[in-house]
């Protein structure tokens, strides 16, 4: 039963899996964007879940001043930089995308290489 | 008073001036505040490294907030060093960049070029200043995505193709790393290095921290462009603008040099060179990148995509200082990071004054230019020089020493690979000197001009320190076998 006690492991493993294929087969530039999307994302549950703390709750003080069993909040604060960062990652990447387009005509990889290749 | 400030100051004045830059609407405006900004960072890199030297270590709390709590920036000898090559590079590529931007890039765009530039120094500043884990992430992103679009703005097309590839590689290496930071914090419960570092001793065989090592390092060495992850970098060096191929060359693979060293130092040096063969493994790794890059150098018919090979080559010199983990390796590896910069920008630098003259850097066009741009060809020839790592220029020294520690621990087919990788340098320079100087002078460079004094002035002034540090070594070698000795710190 180690197993299901640790599937959010399990299942960031999985989909960074998922997201590195799919950057490393795809041979279309936008869903290559996608694949490191799922990548990144992955990274974040994996974050999240270091963070949480068995029976734990909200890092808020109790009204009557109890004692209480807190999560980690320190890891939520950093996937929240680290999702500005993938956005604009994505951002930056479509914006890419877009001019790779206007000047090549195609979004895929082996078309643009064999246009980069003619002279 | 403001000296209290200064790690910050160096980080924040180029962050802020990024917005200004945007405000300022004008090229040339952005320009100069691009170039006083850059100048007082690499005078505080400066004060911050002789305060090192002189005193120990720097510590800054950020708003006052003592660490775990606070971001913390601490500044040894080993990231004092890398401030100045980062502050140096960018005063004299900054002081070089004016007409070299104002020919290759778009006017509504230069002020955005400027802003750009100025967050690439502002993230590279942090992210060798910084003493958190995941500030190093931020910064490291800061500066990969400023560089993205920097490359994008390169004229020919196969800019935008190499900055996408850079973008892809680069996110994958930048993700990697914050596995590998989000693993030690679940291990050691702390984002602080130096506590990181005291408190992972404890827990060297759990297989968490095994892996968080080789995430780490295989994060890093994608950045770095150690040999087989370089595949990005020929082509986002050969396409960018010039200036910023100077500039990405001069520092960006360094700082990535520089983050593996931080966290060799973080798991001790006992736990990657004894306990794991991390110093074999990169070795072994950057003979085969030296040997590979420096024969497809001489292959490559442009000058700029012919100097980004070498590049490749000199970052396997400085990785294979690194894997030799002793003392004279670790000290080599982080004075080639001096050294190389210094030539590099320099080289660079030259067919940046070469690009805005005839527009071009192909070899076949670059004939007979010896006769025409003589100072610039000059200059280019003695950073030339000193990538080929010829005695009594910069690059000999540090090959010397690692040559020499290669002996030492008994590895001599490196230190074979380091001669016969000089021959080849000697070949892939001797391609560029042979047109310029030796080849009857093409129909293109007719009517053509030397360049302007402000940018023979930088280009000569890493031209020649590259010779001074090659004649006097002793006040960047000393630095770098300080810097040396804290990597090493644990070793048995």
């Amino acid at each position: 039963m180690a197993f299901l006690g640790t599937y959010n492991y399990w299942i960031f493993i999985t989909l960074m899996m998922i997201g590195l294929y799919i950057v490393i087969v795809r041979g279309n530039l936008v869903k290559k964007i996608i694949g490191l999307n799922i990548f990144q994302s992955s990274v974040f549950l994996f974050f999240i879940s270091v963070g949480k703390v068995s029976d734990g709750t909200a890092p808020i003080i109790l009204h009557d001043g109890g004692e209480a069993i807190y999560s980690n909040p320190l890891p939520h604060v950093l996937i929240l930089t680290a999702i500005v960062v993938a956005v604009s990652t994505s951002a930056l990447a479509l914006a890419l995308i877009v001019r790779i387009h206007e000047s090549y005509g195609t979004l895929q990889e082996e078309l643009i290489h064999e246009a980069e290749r003619a002279p | 008073m403001i000296s209290a400030q200064l790690p910050a100051l160096q980080v924040i004045l180029p962050m802020f001036a990024a917005p200004i830059a945007i405000l300022l609407r004008r090229g040339k405006l952005a320009w100069m505040l691009a170039l006083v900004v850059t100048w007082i960072a690499f005078a505080i890199s400066l004060v911050l490294l002789f305060q090192v030297l002189d005193d120990g270590p720097i510590q800054y709390f950020f708003g006052g907030w003592a660490p775990p709590w606070g971001i913390e920036y601490r500044i040894d000898a080993l990231n004092a060093f890398v401030l100045v090559i980062i502050g140096a590079i960018g005063a004299a590529v900054l002081l070089f960049a004016g007409p070299s931007v104002e020919k290759e890039i778009r006017e509504g765009h230069q002020h955005l070029f400027y802003a750009l530039v100025m967050l690439l120094l502002a993230g590279l500043f942090g992210i060798a200043i910084t003493g958190d884990a995941f500030n190093v992430f931020v910064f490291l992103e800061i500066a990969s995505l400023a560089s993205y679009a920097l490359i994008a703005m390169g004229k020919d097309r196969r800019a935008l193709t190499a900055a996408f590839q850079y973008l892809i590689l680069g996110t994958v290496g930048a993700t990697f790393f914050l596995i590998g930071v989000g693993l030690l914090y679940a291990m050691t419960g702390t984002l602080n290095m130096a506590d990181m570092a005291e408190r992972i001793h404890e827990i060297h065989d759990s297989r968490a921290v095994l892996t968080a090592f080789a995430f780490l390092t295989v994060g890093i060495a994608l950045k770095a462009a150690v040999f087989p992850m370089h595949y990005w970098l020929p082509g986002a060096y050969a396409y960018a603008p010039s200036v910023v191929s100077a500039l990405l060359a001069g520092t960006a693979t360094k700082v990535a040099v520089y983050l593996l060293l931080r966290f060799i130092m973080i798991f001790g040096a006992d736990f990657a060179y004894v306990a794991l063969p991390l110093g074999a493994t990169l070795a072994v790794l950057a003979a085969i990148g030296i040997l590979v890059a420096s024969s497809s150098a001489i292959l490559q018919n442009d000058a700029k995509r012919l100097l980004a090979f070498s590049s490749v080559a000199h970052l396997g010199y400085i990785v294979l200082g690194v894997g030799l983990g002793n003392d004279a390796g670790v000290t080599g590896g982080i004075l080639h990071m001096f050294n190389h910069a210094l030539a590099k920008g320099a080289v660079f630098l030259a067919m940046g004054a070469v690009m805005l003259q005839i527009g071009a850097t192909h070899i076949n066009k670059l004939k007979g230019l010896g006769a025409v741009m003589p100072w610039t060809m000059a200059g280019f020839t003695v950073a030339g020089l000193s990538l080929i790592g010829v005695p009594l220029t910069a690059g000999f020294v540090s090959k010397w020493y690692i040559v020499t520690a290669a002996i030492d621990r008994g590895w001599w087919p490196l230190a074979v690979v380091m001669v016969v990788s000089s021959i080849l340098a000697v070949f892939y320079i001797w391609r560029i000197i042979d047109a310029v100087y030796f080849s009857p002078p093409g129909a293109n460079t007719e009517n053509v001009k030397e360049a302007p004094v402000i940018m023979l002035a930088p280009l000569w002034a890493l031209a020649g320190a590259s010779v001074y540090f090659g004649i006097d070594s002793s006040f960047p070698a000393s630095v770098a076998g300080k810097a040396a000795a804290i990597v090493l710190a644990q070793m048995p």
